[in-house]
């Protein structure tokens, strides 16, 4: 168990110090999400109607969820990376915890997503974004947002383990992840939605962690949203974790 | 109980659905030896070190590494073995250093001595001038040399080396060969695999010739070699057309009759002293001018062509298999 936690250090720290040094993730990192915070206050903003709410108070939530959703994404490439270079097959050489090199990246994940969001909220403050609740319920939907980020970090963790090519990652995540996104309270009121999407978009754990995050940032009525999130966020990880492993125990490089 | 071999593989067995990588191979390597593993790509050398690597879990049979059995003792066995491979599995975003440091903290070192066994390395590599440059930035050699430093930062008593110079230009081969000559010299065993018959004939002291999952030779490079036959004479005519005459002039040299491949004729000798003077004194009498001669050992080369009837050339199609199948 010690050598599970200083072997998921080893490979977060990893993970961490070559960021600086490939420039392009992190301009994926800040640069559009900022783009599309802009694209939607502005674009769609005017036309989208969010009663009890204004546009910009609505979106911020969404859109980071949306965007510390996909954060996990360079997991999914990161790892197709090393398993084509042979890094995975070096680590699964050594005697070090067999689930330290996806947990280390996924921990690497949540400072990223960390950093992003930060940059997000500052970009919604400037824009027009207010927090309507306390310093202690804004700290509390950080908290929740890194912990849904988290989770998606393991879903991309097996999808990353699963392809066979970066490109495919990049695909397979894409396809599966983005529709999830915009089928959720995310941008639009789901009331507006036909009704087979609004029965998809009510369960979708996208809707839920926003509505947490609306009740935990705007003060809207929480019902039971704040523990669906959570509960969900556990659900993904005791499914994807164990699997992402299983599929890394097995992997063969090249 | 005492381990008589470092390795010892016994009736291994693997198959990727329907390609048949390792069908059946028996193999055993002394403390301190480098044993040769000489084949074709496809051939099964890469699922072989895989197996030994515990990286991938043979389908039948059994082997065991420094007396541990690569199945049941797989975690303790990677306490004892270095893996360096054709693809220098180094992070490219990392240093030399910080990639030799990761890899001894994750063999349990803390971090000073990791990387003051890093350091060592590099030094021992001739690569401490770049030890703070991303490895991106690194030559195909040097990353070559920095995978193989990766694999020894735990000073392994066993080291696999998979195809460790494909794709090296002659320099960084040569110096690689003599680090490697250099570890088995401090008595590292090592498992070399191989498509260069020279590299084989230059480093390992015993080779096994893989071919389809099997080995089909076994012995010292010499033995190998003897058992293709002994010496020949290369004769090279001016022409052509007295190819008939010099190999009728030369047939009683030998117990085999010459062979004619174009200008090029080739005999058999009994003994290597005056076959040359002799031959010269043939083709004269017999009026054939001889453009160059020369005697000449077989090669790893020869050996290979005559146990599996084609030449050890790339067999591509069978390497995709193997390599993409799990």
């Amino acid at each position: 168990m010690r050598r599970l936690v200083t072997d998921t250090l080893i490979i977060a720290e990893r993970n961490l110090i070559r960021l600086p040094r490939a420039p392009e993730l992190l301009i994926a990192f800040t640069v559009q999400p900022i783009m599309f915070v802009l694209l939607f206050r502005y674009v769609f903003g005017g036309a989208i109607k969010t009663p009890g709410f204004s546009y910009a108070d609505f979106l911020i939530p969404g859109i980071i969820v949306q965007n510390i959703a996909f954060g996990g994404f360079v997991t999914a490439l990161g790892l197709n990376e090393d398993l084509h270079k042979g890094l995975i097959d070096r680590f699964r050489s050594l005697p070090m915890a067999r689930p330290a090199v996806l947990a280390g990246r996924t921990l690497a994940d949540v400072v990223t997503n960390g950093l992003s969001a930060a940059i997000l909220i500052a970009t919604g403050l400037l824009i027009g974004f207010h927090f309507h609740t306390s310093f202690l319920h804004a700290v509390a939907g950080f908290g929740l947002l890194l912990l849904f980020g988290y989770a998606f970090s393991w879903v991309f963790a097996f999808v990353g383990m699963l392809t066979s090519t970066p490109e495919a990652a990049n695909s397979v995540a894409f396809i599966a992840v983005f529709p999830l996104t915009f089928i959720s309270s995310a941008f639009v009121p789901v009331a507006s939605m036909p009704e087979v999407l609004r029965g998809f978009a009510e369960v979708n754990p996208f809707t839920i962690t926003v509505n947490a995050m609306r009740s935990l940032w705007l003060g809207a009525p929480a019902h039971n949203n704040v523990w669906g999130a959570v509960v969900w966020a556990f659900v993904i990880i005791a499914v994807f974790a164990p699997v992402a492993v299983a599929r890394y125990r097995r992997a063969t490089g090249r | 109980m005492t381990v008589e071999h470092t390795i010892e593989v016994n009736g291994l067995v693997k198959r990727f659905g329907e390609v048949r990588a390792l069908e059946g191979v028996d193999l055993l390597a002394r403390q301190g030896e480098v044993l040769g593993l000489l084949g074709p790509n496809g051939a099964g050398k890469t699922t072989l070190v895989r197996v030994l690597a515990t990286l991938l879990k043979a389908d039948a049979g059994s082997a065991r590494v420094v007396g541990l059995d690569v199945q049941r003792d797989a975690a303790k066995l990677r306490e004892r073995i270095g893996l360096a491979g054709q693809y220098a599995a180094v992070d490219e975003n990392l240093t030399g250093l910080e990639n030799l440091t990761m890899v001894g903290r994750l063999y349990g070192m803390n971090r000073r001595s990791a990387k003051a066994r890093g350091r060592e390395l590099l030094e021992r590599f001739e690569l401490l001038d770049a030890a703070n440059r991303p490895t991106k930035t690194y030559s195909g050699g040097m990353r070559r040399r920095l995978d193989l430093a990766a694999a020894l930062v735990a000073q392994p008593p066993v080291l696999f080396l998979d195809e460790p110079t494909t794709g090296l230009d002659p320099r960084s081969r040569l110096s690689l060969w003599e680090v490697i000559e250099g570890l088995v010299s401090e008595g590292t065993t090592v498992l070399l695999t191989t498509q260069y018959l020279d590299e084989a004939d230059r480093l390992a002291s015993e080779i096994a010739v893989i071919d389809q999952g099997r080995v089909i030779a076994g012995g010292t490079p010499d033995e190998l070699k003897d058992r293709v036959g002994g010496e020949r004479l290369e004769i090279r005519l001016d022409d052509a057309a007295h190819a008939e005459v010099a190999a009728r002039a030369l047939a009683s040299m030998a117990d085999e009759p010459p062979s004619v491949v174009g200008e090029v004729v080739r005999v058999g000798v009994h003994r290597r002293s005056g076959a040359i003077v002799a031959a010269v004194r043939r083709l004269d009498e017999a009026g054939v001018g001889v453009e160059d001669i020369a005697l000449r050992r077989p090669t790893l080369d020869d050996v290979f062509l005559a146990l599996t009837g084609h030449a050890a050339e790339a067999d591509t199609d069978e390497t995709k298999q193997e390599n993409k199948d799990e």
